[in-house]
């Protein structure tokens, strides 16, 4: 594929941004708050990528190279407009991710225990059906994340990047990593089930 | 004597992404296991939390606007012109 690129290959080009822009703005937006601003970045690492593919040795995969450059043009933008977002903040409230109702109080034996009411109902196959509904739900809750459960939930679970990936990219520990990825995912599946449960008495 | 340690259902939930993640130190991963082969209510949780993400997977891809696209085309043949 590099040899295609430096060959100037129009066909290899417009394949590798077809294959590599949708992660690529995902990792901007890691580090820029609009999706504009993320296009930018992206813009701007190809154009980076076009120029520096005589330099590219070739010692990663083209694929880390690229996503190298997209972070470093990103946190420069991210900089520059002052926006950057503050990784090292960790996003832990300390609170827990589902409803404290929901669980039994210190007067119970089984205190910690999900109530009667409160334990979660198994959602239908048809509910969780991908040419239904679903998709669009958890697409559209993905988009109202916090910033940065949005980011690491993405590289993570959209995008599948490992743990390493992304503590690389986002400039971030493991153990951030897991706060912000744990939070992000209970947080999507408590707005799915409270779509699901709609309309059902609740605790 | 201590008696074993177990979690209830509200720490549990706090430890299930760390789980399916294979981030959890071994004594925890068991501990968890151990109360979710009892406890169907955490069970439900822990399959509707993997249920979010094999959806999450599905989740289709962000591209560029075709205006950028097209932009980054003209650049490249300007950059790069074909080579035989
Ligand atoms: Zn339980």
């Amino acid at each position: 594929m590099v040899g295609r690129l430096l060959a100037g290959d129009q066909g290899a080009f417009a394949e590798v941004v077809s294959a590599y822009s949708p992660l690529m703005l995902h990792v901007a937006r890691g580090f820029v708050s609009t999706r504009a601003s993320a296009e930018d970045v992206v813009q701007e690492a190809w154009l980076g990528v076009c120029r520096g593919l005589d330099g590219f040795q070739g010692r990663s995969s083209l694929r880390t190279w690229v996503l190298a450059i997209t972070r470093n043009v990103g946190r420069r933008r991210g900089v520059a407009d002052a926006r950057e977002l503050a990784w090292s903040q960790i996003d832990d409230d300390g609170d827990g991710t589902v409803d404290p109702a929901r669980f039994r109080g210190p007067a119970d034996p089984w205190c910690g225990g999900w109530t009667e009411a409160g334990a979660p109902v198994p959602w239908s196959p048809e509910q969780l059906a991908l040419d239904g509904e679903a998709l669009a739900l958890v697409t559209s809750y993905l988009r109202e994340l916090p910033e940065r459960q949005r980011t690491v939930v993405t590289l993570r679970d959209v995008d599948g990047l490992d743990v390493g990936q992304v503590c690389e990219i986002l400039g971030i520990s493991a153990g951030n990593q897991r706060v912000l990825l744990h939070r992000g995912r209970a947080r999507l599946r408590g707005l799915l089930e409270d779509y699901y449960n709609r309309g059902e008495v609740r605790r | 004597m201590t008696p074993p340690p177990t979690l209830s259902c509200q720490q549990v939930v706090e430890l299930v992404s760390d789980y399916l993640d294979g981030a959890l130190d071994p004594s925890t991963a068991t501990l968890v296991e151990e109360h979710l082969a009892q406890c169907p209510g955490c069970a439900t949780y822990l399959e509707q939390m993997r249920q979010t993400i094999g959806l999450l997977g599905a989740v289709r891809e962000d591209q560029l606007s075709e205006a950028t696209r097209t932009g980054l085309m003209a650049a490249f043949r300007d950059l790069r012109p074909p080579r035989p």
